[in-house]
């Protein structure tokens, strides 16, 4: 049986260590529900946005094929990787690295070996991990920093990036692996192709329809508007993308503290349980002590 | 008509107004009530709103995209800092 001093030792540092999880599970619910805010009020632009490209391919016959929509033999594959900075968030990133090992020692694997891979991550999570494990690929560390402060004049620098390589053939294929965020309990992690961009479809609902027979004014042209539209589209899907990662990234967090908080709790119980055992046969045997003692001194 | 100016990361304007004055990608013009359906891209500029009486409300934009649809007008913008 454990000594009391251990034992209330081991009390007061699960003590202190509840009080730093519950504080991380406080801060990432407050840092959530701004980057759920963010994701608000970024949705009706970007619903508008899909909205009107709907509308011109609806009114365009023939092809709404774009450049940045062309299909090649993949000589040359990117991997973005959308990680967070800071740990303790459950299994949130390994999650997102495993997704990403699996692209590139699946999907990838013949153009990683001919030295064609290459790999851009943002978060610090991702890239340390890939620094460590997979130095034969080329990483690109420039953007990792950039989740701090979600600024969309800066994240845009990236997918422009990677659409002026596309048309300078100097990736054939891009992807981005990322948290999608559902809710603060879910997340998940996916890998999506952001390159080249998959023809646009025609979708049929009402709120569409209506706007369809609209004879629409169109400048300048139909297929001049498409090509600013989609690099216009990508770029907010990029942006997305790292909402909805930091998003996730806080859920993540959360749920794992108040996890840990909960486990923490149980610790305590068992442990005041035994503190009372150990006090209690502390207490039994100082009064045997003196019962006996006292029994000797009589019949002496 | 009914007025709204989003930017991706927020809304910027959402309201009634009689004039919208947008740089469109073949020169600047004018959305009075009751303007053709038109979807249009926007050039670096500004937009201004203004509503009879009041001072207008602009707007300077970087790259951006309008639609008219009976009487409601939305504008897209990537505003400039």
């Amino acid at each position: 049986m454990a000594n009391l001093k251990e034992v209330r030792e081991r009390i007061k540092s699960v003590i202190s260590t509840q009080q730093i999880t519950k504080a991380m599970k406080m801060v990432s619910a407050a840092k959530l529900r701004r980057a759920q805010e963010g994701i608000v009020r970024f949705r009706p632009y970007a619903t508008k946005l899909q909205a009107m490209m709907q509308n011109i391919i609806a009114n365009m016959e023939g092809d709404s094929a774009s450049e940045l929509g062309q299909v090649r033999d993949v000589q040359k594959a990117f991997i973005v990787v959308v990680t967070s900075n800071k740990g303790l968030c459950g299994a949130f990133n390994t999650n997102i690295i495993k997704e990403a090992i699996k692209l590139v020692e699946g999907r990838y694997a013949e153009q990683r070996a001919s030295g064609n891979l290459y790999m851009m991550f943002i978060g610090k999570k991702g890239y340390d991990y890939f620094k460590k494990h997979y130095a034969d690929i080329r990483l690109m560390d420039d953007y990792v920093g950039i989740l701090e402060k979600i600024n969309f004049d800066e994240v845009v620098r990236i997918p422009e990036f990677l659409m002026d390589s596309f048309k300078d053939k100097d990736l054939d294929e891009a992807v981005v692996v990322y948290g999608e965020f559902k809710n603060a309990a879910v997340q998940f992690a996916r890998a999506e192709q952001f390159l080249p961009v998959p023809k646009p479809k025609k979708v049929e609902d009402e709120e569409q329809k209506r706007s369809f027979k609209a004879d629409y004014i169109f400048e300048p042209s139909k297929e001049k508007l498409l090509q600013t539209l989609i690099p216009t589209i990508l770029k907010n899907q990029f942006y997305k993308y790292l909402l909805d990662t930091s998003a996730s990234e806080h859920g993540a967090r959360m749920t794992a503290m108040e996890n840990a908080t909960e486990n923490a709790n149980e610790m305590l119980k068992e442990l005041k349980i035994s503190y009372n055992k150990a006090r209690q046969e502390a207490i039994t045997r100082e009064l045997s002590e003196i019962v006996s003692g006292a029994k000797a001194l009589e019949e002496g | 008509m009914q007025v709204v100016v989003l930017s991706p990361e927020k809304e910027i304007f959402n309201g009634e107004a009689n004039r919208v004055k947008v740089p469109g990608a073949s020169g600047q013009f004018e959305i009075l009530n009751g303007h053709a359906p038109i979807v249009s891209s926007l050039e670096k500029g500004v937009v201004s709103i203004s509503k009879t009486g009041g001072e207008p409300f602009t707007v300077a934009i970087r790259q951006g995209f309008v639609e008219v649809l009976q009487n409601e007008v939305a504008v897209l913008v990537v505003p400039e800092d």
